[in-house]
């Protein structure tokens, strides 16, 4: 028989039409030479003289293949390293971070309207930016801890706390935050005055008669003074202070940004008489650009006509020298001054310019606060989730123990169907899981990202569709098993064939995946987002890991030869060798609709019956209702290399 | 099992077995489409759907680990609360009730969770509350629908890109769109709540769906490549363009059959520890779209995409041509008889 063998060889890689008067029983045995001959090794065999005879081709396949293997072990180490250093420089945690419903807490969903006459405009980026930044400087004043508030599709706001809030808290929560313009009476540093350096209160004459503008020193009353004195601004505000912010009384507050406390008089401009705001290089009385920036206010016109007394009334007090800070206003945003200017000259046009040492961003700062408070913001609860730790760490542990269950269901499948390749399933995806978990943790470390109960349910649901990649993977290479190519030669053709339709399926899954993410609200987005990573996974593993190991696997003995249970036995998958009996080739898009057996029974009858005639008759039947004819299977010796 | 399927793929492969999924297309594509026009009709008839409080608005209380599961306990607990009514109390899984009222302000909720914690007896940690105000609801479909219109849109876009031809980005979409119709119907027809996480879950089957074409499609474009210009190879020109659509769909149907299972998997045993463990949450309404939409989706690509698009191709010029040439040639030429009888 291998004697046999050796003399087919260049007549079927001649590709000349070559015939046999005795159709012998290799008919199935015999190897598809053409292809086995182009790809380096000779196809399966019972005889066992496959010999190899390798080629540059599978050599650089087999080499691109550990290179492959190398590169995701790289990836897979860089991953692990930056993690180790995370977890032992004691920045980040082994575990990935985990959303609230899953670690326990309060969220709650705030929807901003915009108050007064502009209720039904439409909250701007910049706006919700700037609420965000309010509510989190309320909900650290609060002494709440490790709160998380973020936007959510550009219209809510998310409020993430442990625990639950304090009825004060949520109250604190969804007050409006107004700006005011007040004046400066009073000004000193921001820490408290030591309690045997305070003045007595009796020693402070108690004004008589009522204050004559908002400047007057008569506000200052015995009670505010103490409380000025008393006053620490780098300690949590308390919530009674921004109560006891009355429009038309004097007040102390805190500038923290410089650390400063101030008494203020009653309020003399709305922060809604800001018509506008901006920010830009500042320049000097000649016009030359000074290097700092300055911030550009405008007035409308009520607030034109009352900044002009404001104006007035402060630089004539500026003037005089002997009047402390009371030449300048406060401008006060939520209980807190953002910037205390001097007023400069007499402003009449309502078009104020505030300059200091600002900083590009600084500038940028202050007058997109300017403009908030030029529009001020009201919240109220869209809805309001409270889990307990417990319950949290119970669903995380039902949502585990859902993804083991599912996991070793289909691996235990992928055994079933595929034998010892479910094993390449197997372990294609614990490299998935490895590199998502590394994923998932170092994006909780680095962009706060938490996984939550639906991104749970998203991972689980990502093993079946990771399978599938390899699923189709397998399908192809048995594909072309059944159109009998040899098994590395089939692992070649088919990885090129199943590439194609995994990246295109995948950039389906990527492409919802990411227009769920940034559409979708709440929870979409996190389950959204583990879709999405997971297919990038996917994609890494399958070309990384799983392609290259198919290619490695292909050139061993056991499944290389299609061994039993390997799961590429060509005789389980009733594979036609390019070479069939009887001298003639098939081309592998052809199958005869016969099985083994059935061949071979044919084989046989033609052997004795006609042994010079031609092709063995067949009826394939497509669709179920249609007859062709195998005379149209003839051979085709270079339909191989056509396919090339 | 394993070798019966593979015996079963390798009769597929070979065209020995086929099912008529393109030759029956008439008959499937009527059943789909009255189906569709039935899952239309069913919220139409039980006027809407069951719509959680995402939607509605209102207040829960999910009390877990309680000892007795008795209704009443947590109904007469809404009672004693000032200004609760409408109160509905189900037990949603052993040992948990879930307490469904108005929307309570914040008064009313502490009150209503410390009743709740003295009537089942259980701590402060076992009870969750979930307030929601209605418009909360709103904005979540509002966000699925541009979702679905964008996703819709780019896929279309995606797919006629790959494909080079529109007639499968618009049969893939047809069948996404049966997916989704079949499986809101299924939902309204049991009563299954619709929440946020269900909604999720739809969004999922979307992709899901179209995945699945794709894939499908693929092995159908490589079947038909070069069918109309005849520069495909001889053996595939015997074969009529809907005929490779067909082999093409049962050549693929063992990996749809994998790949349903190995989906369906994870998918189910969430559903079942989300439904029998948990009750009622984001596990049960997610997995429980997804159990029914892979389903639907995986026939969907079977009995809607595929018939479909020969529908569409076969009204081309070309392809009858194609056709006629094919059959022409068969009826030329006698079949071969065939020395032992093949079961078709």
């Amino acid at each position: 028989m291998a004697a046999e063998k050796k003399a087919q060889t260049p007549g079927s890689r001649g590709g000349s039409r070559w015939r046999r008067t005795k159709a012998s029983g290799t008919s199935e045995g015999t190897p598809g030479n053409g292809t086995a001959a182009a790809n380096g090794t000779s196809g399966r065999n019972g005889t066992g003289t496959a010999k190899r005879r390798p080629r540059s081709g599978a050599a650089a396949a087999a080499s691109s293949a550990r290179k492959a293997l190398v590169a995701l072990a790289a990836v897979i180490a860089i991953l692990a390293g930056v993690l180790v250093y995370g977890v032992t420089t004691d920045r980040t945690g082994w575990a990935p971070k985990l959303a609230l419903d899953l670690e326990g807490g309060t969220q709650m969903v705030l929807s901003p309207t915009l108050q007064g006459e502009n209720s039904g405009q439409d909250i701007s980026q910049e706006q919700l930016d700037q609420a965000v930044e309010i509510i989190r400087q309320r909900v650290d004043g609060a002494g709440v801890s490790e709160a998380e508030i973020t936007t959510q599709s550009g219209r809510n706001i998310v409020v993430s706390m442990p625990g639950v809030p304090s009825s004060e808290t949520r109250e604190l929560i969804q007050t409006s935050a107004q700006m005011a313009f007040r004046p400066v009476i009073v000004s000193g540093p921001g820490a408290a005055t030591p309690e045997n350096q305070r003045t007595d209160p009796k020693s402070i004459p108690q004004p008589e008669g009522e204050p004559e503008n908002s400047s007057d020193p008569k506000w200052v009353t015995r009670d505010l003074f103490a409380r000025y004195e008393a006053l620490d601004c780098s300690a949590p505000r308390p919530q009674e202070e921004r109560a006891s912010q009355p429009q038309d009384e004097a007040i102390v507050a805190c500038d923290p940004q410089s650390n400063s406390k101030f008494i203020l008089g009653p309020v003399e401009i709305p922060g809604t008489d800001i018509a506008t705001a901006s920010y830009a290089q500042a320049t000097n009385s000649q016009g030359h650009a000074t290097g700092g920036f300055a911030v550009n206010l405008q007035f409308n016109d009520e607030g034109t006509q009352t900044f002009k007394e404001l104006s007035e009334r402060l630089y004539g007090l500026g003037q005089g020298g002997q009047n402390g800070a009371r030449n300048r206003f406060a401008i006060v945003l939520d209980g807190s001054v953002v910037s205390a200017p001097t007023m400069n000259a007499v402003i009449t046009d309502g078009r104020a310019q505030i300059t200091g040492n600002f900083t590009e961003d600084e500038a940028k700062f202050l007058s997109e606060q300017l403009k908030y408070g030029a529009l001020p913001v009201s919240f109220s609860i869209d809805s309001e989730q409270q889990i307990s730790a417990t319950l949290g760490s119970n669903q995380l542990r039902m949502g585990i123990i859902a993804g083991l269950i599912g996991l070793a269901l289909v691996c235990i499948y992928s055994l079933f169907q595929y034998r010892w390749l479910g094993l390449v399933t197997i372990a294609s995806l614990v490299v998935a899981g490895v590199v998502t978990y590394l994923a998932i943790t170092l994006l909780g470390w680095g962009a706060n990202y938490r996984l939550s109960l639906a991104g749970v349910a998203g991972l689980v649901v990502a093993i079946g569709q990771t399978a599938d990649s390899f699923i189709v993977y397998f399908e192809r290479i048995r594909d072309e098993i059944r159109a009998g190519r040899t098994i590395p030669a089939a692992v070649d053709h088919g990885w090129q064939r199943a590439r194609q339709t995994v990246l295109a399926s995948k950039a389906v899954n990527l492409l919802a995946a990411v227009v769920l993410y940034f559409v979708a609200v709440g929870n979409v987005r996190g389950f959204a987002f583990t879709l999405g990573l997971t297919a990038i996974a996917d994609l890494l593993v399958v070309f990384l890991f799983t392609h290259p190991i198919m290619v490695l696997l292909a050139r061993t003995r056991y499944f290389g030869n299609g061994a039993r249970h390997s799961g590429l036995d060509p005789e389980a998958l009733d594979a036609v060798p390019l070479y069939r009996g009887a001298g003639r080739l098939r081309s592998p898009e052809d199958g005869d609709g016969l099985t083994i057996a059935e061949r071979r029974r044919r084989a046989a009858q033609q052997a004795s019956a006609a042994p010079s005639s031609a092709a063995p008759s067949s009826a394939a039947e497509p669709g179920g209702n249609a007859s062709v004819g195998s005379t149209a299977a003839t051979a085709r010796p270079d339909s191989e290399e056509t396919q090339r | 099992m394993s070798n019966r399927l593979a015996r079963f793929g390798n009769d597929l492969h070979s065209g020995r077995t086929s099912y008529p999924f393109v030759q029956k297309r008439g008959p499937w594509l009527a059943v789909s489409l009255a189906l569709v026009v039935i899952s239309v009709l069913i919220p139409v008839i039980k006027g809407g759907f069951n719509l959680g409080i995402d939607f509605t608005g209102g207040s829960e209380f999910t009390v877990s680990d309680v000892s007795t599961t008795d209704v009443s306990l947590g109904e007469r607990a809404v009672a004693e609360t000032p200004g609760a009514h409408e109160a509905t109390v189900t037990n949603i899984a052993p040992g948990t009730v879930r307490v469904q009222t108005q929307q309570l302000d914040d008064d009313q909720t502490l009150t209503l969770k410390n009743k709740l914690q003295d009537a089942y007896g259980v701590g402060e940690d076992q009870v969750t509350s979930n307030f929601v105000g209605p418009t909360w609801g709103q904005g979540v479909t509002r966000q699925a629908l541009w979702g679905l219109v964008i996703f819709v849109v780019l896929a279309l876009a995606l797919m006629a890109l790959y494909f080079r031809t529109w007639k499968m980005s618009v049969s893939a979409i047809a069948a996404m769109l049966f997916t989704i119709v079949i499986t809101a119907g299924v939902y309204s027809l049991v009563g299954f709540e619709i929440t946020p996480s269900a909604v999720i879950g739809f969004l999922t089957v979307l992709s899901y769906s179209l995945y699945d074409s794709v894939v499908v499609f693929d092995k159908v474009r490589e079947n038909t490549a070069g069918l109309v210009d005849g520069s495909a190879p001889e053996e595939r020109r015997k074969r009529t363009f809907g005929e490779q659509v067909n082999l093409a769909v049962n050549q693929t149907l063992v990996r749809s059959i994998n790949t349903s299972v190995v989906g369906i998997l994870p998918v189910g045993s969430i559903l079942f520890i989300g439904a029998y463990l948990l009750g009622a949450g984001t596990l049960k309404d997610l997995s429980l779209s997804l159990f029914v939409g892979i389903i639907v989706g995986t026939l969907a690509t079977l009995f809607v995409a595929a018939p479909l698009y020969s529908w569409l191709r076969d009204r081309e010029p070309g392809v009858r041509e194609q056709t006629r040439r094919v059959l022409e040639h068969r009826t030329g030429e006698a079949p071969p008889v065939s020395a032992d009888p093949v079961a078709v």
